[in-house]
């Protein structure tokens, strides 16, 4: 039977999508109006989440480059925020100024370390994190791991400080996740899905394998430098130990795996999932800890992709989506989307 | 300074004994696996509280322990890494390194946060010495280390060279489908490897227990140390380990001297050093950093 596809680049749930993320960011930006102080901290501490998840996401899910070491770029974010505010920068100004200079410093180091493969890159990465954690201690002004603050941010009294960050950090989290997003339905974005289902045919197809990859790695550093540079901002304490933590690099695994690998609405959704455990079993400490663990292990070796890759691939869900989709007519008799193993679709998980 | 150069040497000798089954476990089963140091530190708190408790020697210790890491092993392989291996090379490092935080917080919540230590019950092994010409003292323990490791490697080659199981372990690092059709169930040699891998961590974990101090989160600088040992070693026999080892324990030692926190820099900055020279000089291809090659030296 001869047909002509139609190809499109979003479903109605995705175009309704759109319309209601707009509604949302807007309801977040008005919400500190209604919300204790305490929720704004929280809600700050979600997008900061929500901002990490994505950011490893884009390296680990879309450029297959699985790193163990983000804390270096956490710590490194807060550490210049320090070291610029010192300076005589506004504490504000010099949050984001951090970031670009933390994006600066993971090009050389892209260079290096793009070299290594799978295992190697991920634990490589984390002596590099171990090395610029003891390099950071070594700084006067840090004082080893008795650490120091953001001091100048004390001239701004303590509510306008708060609502400044909530919206700094609502507004990072957006145009961050815009600028992915807008990467990945670019032309970037094919190859970039090209690299994550098969680096080596990509290549032969003549995807830009080595320059695809440092650009997700480098704006996964910049983005994580300004996740660390906003937890500066709320905790206003800087400890190297605190910040140069593997911990970190843990909860981006964490909420990655579980929210769904290499799928856009994934790491959000993880993001949310890992909020909520931690809001409501942070409390009991150790156990906490032994539970996301373990939660990891087993989301990897049962669901590798994750709720939201599992649940988009049985129901041919789309959000947000940065795909194509072909869709064949015999699919639109029986309602589109129901039947996507029937499309090319099911490969584009994006 | 001669003195601390032989200090450094013998410390060589333990890193070569932790990153010995970190490479061979990366050459028979491509897999770093992230819990690597995680799983010495349970040896080492294993022997701990048999010690503690039951008042077992540590040397005794291991009578137990070795065996129970080696069932580790094979468990490890069989029940997680073979599973993941199938996702890809990716996922691994997702499951060890869940794995390495559901240990270190599990021993957390046992054991609690105090820094332990064998020492104390390894008698007078723990500071005696021996002089050596030149008025140079070196520590008994740290000898029985660098010897342990020096027949471990060796043990370790002659059975991977000598032996038929050590063949179609081989085989399998070479290429599992290939050696499945020559008869070698590659399934069983990389189990065998892992509990083989396994029980030189709960070596290393007794001897780093015995030498220094160790905690529930002490894990990850073991896993460091073994991947940087193993890295500057590189993709030579077994042996590499052993000079990755020692070049890995100078560089700490020389560190230490030039700045009172210059140990750890030292170390890390040999490594990338090492890996600098190594990425642009050599076509590494393929087969990986860490990947050894027991063939070659048979």
């Amino acid at each position: 039977m001869s047909v002509s596809a139609v190809i499109e680049r979003g479903t109605a749930a995705s175009r309704a999508a759109g319309i209601g993320i707009a509604a949302i960011v807007v309801l977040l930006a008005v919400a500190p109006q209604f919300l204790s102080a305490g929720m704004v901290d929280r809600m700050t501490a979600l997008f900061i989440y929500v901002i990490l998840a994505a950011m490893w996401n884009a390296l680990a899910g879309f450029g297959g480059l699985v790193s163990v070491g983000q804390q270096l770029f956490f710590g490194l974010g807060a550490y210049f925020a320090i070291r610029l505010a010192n300076a005589g920068l506004n504490p504000f100004v010099s949050l984001f100024v951090s970031a670009i200079v933390v994006g600066a410093v993971s090009w050389p180091i892209s260079l290096f370390m793009l070299r290594l493969k799978n295992g190697e890159f991920a634990i490589g990465m984390w002596v590099i994190a171990a090395l610029t954690h003891l390099l950071v201690n070594l700084d006067r002004l840090i004082q080893g791991e008795t650490g120091t603050s953001l001091i100048s941010l004390n001239v701004y009294d303590a509510s306008t400080r708060r609502l400044t960050i909530y919206w700094l950090a609502l507004a990072s989290m957006t145009a961050l996740l815009a600028i992915l997003f807008g990467l990945l339905r670019g032309s970037t974005g094919a190859a970039i899905r090209a690299i994550r289902d098969n680096e080596d045919a990509a290549a032969s197809v003549g995807v830009r394998v080595t320059g695809t990859k440092r650009l997700l790695f480098v704006l996964a550093a910049f983005g994580i430098g300004v996740a660390g540079a906003l937890w500066l901002a709320t905790a206003i304490t800087f400890q190297p130990k605190t910040y140069f933590n593997v911990q970190w690099t843990a909860y981006m695994i964490f909420m990655v795996l579980v929210g769904g690998i290499g799928t856009f609405e994934g790491a959000i959704l993880g993001a949310l999932l890992f909020f909520l455990i931690e809001t409501w079993f942070g409390g009991t400490g150790v156990w906490y800890l032994i539970g996301l663990g373990a939660t990891a292990l087993v989301f990897s070796l049962f669901l590798p992709r994750g709720l939201w890759g599992t649940l988009e691939e049985r129901f041919g869900w789309r959000l947000l989506s940065v795909g194509y989709r072909v869709r064949l007519p015999a699919d639109e008799a029986t309602g589109g989307a129901a039947l996507p193993a029937n499309t090319t679709t099911h490969r584009e998980k994006a | 300074m001669s003195n601390q150069i032989i200090q450094g040497i013998l410390l060589g000798g333990y890193y070569a004994l932790i990153a010995c089954g970190l490479s061979f476990m990366f050459s028979v089963m491509r897999i770093i696996n992230l819990a690597h140091g995680s799983l010495a530190v349970l040896s080492a708190f294993a022997l701990w509280f048999l010690a503690s408790r039951f008042h077992i020697s540590p040397f005794l210790g291991l009578a137990i322990v070795l065996p129970l890491m080696a069932v580790i092993g094979w468990a490890l392989q069989r029940f997680l890494l073979e599973r993941s291996a199938r996702g890809g090379a990716l996922l691994p490092i997702l499951t060890t390194f869940g794995l390495a935080i559901v240990i270190d917080n599990v021993l957390f919540e046992q054991f609690g946060a105090d820094t332990r230590s064998l020492a104390p019950f390894i008698g007078s092994l723990s500071y005696d010495s021996w002089e050596w010409p030149g008025s140079i003292f070196v520590g008994k323990l740290a000898v029985i280390i660098f010897v342990t490791a020096v027949i471990l490697l060796g043990g370790l080659q002659l059975f991977l060279t000598r032996t038929g199981l050590g063949r179609s372990i081989r085989a399998t690092s070479e290429d599992p489908d290939t050696a499945g059709l020559v008869g070698v169930d590659s399934r069983r040699a990389m189990a065998i490897a892992a509990a083989i891998a396994m029980v030189t961590v709960g070596l290393a974990g007794a001897f780093l227990g015995m030498r220094a101090t160790f905690d529930p989160y002490a894990g990850a600088t073991q896993l460091l140390f073994a991947f940087e040992a193993a890295v500057i070693g590189g993709a030579g026999s077994l042996w590499g380990t052993l000079v990755g080892g020692i070049v890995l324990a100078l560089a700490q030692t020389l560190g230490a001297k030039i700045h009172p926190q210059g140990f750890l820099i030292g170390g890390h900055l040999a490594f990338l050093i090492v890996l600098f020279v190594r990425l642009y000089t050599s076509g590494l291809g393929l087969r990986g950093l860490l990947r050894l090659s027991a063939g070659k030296a048979s």
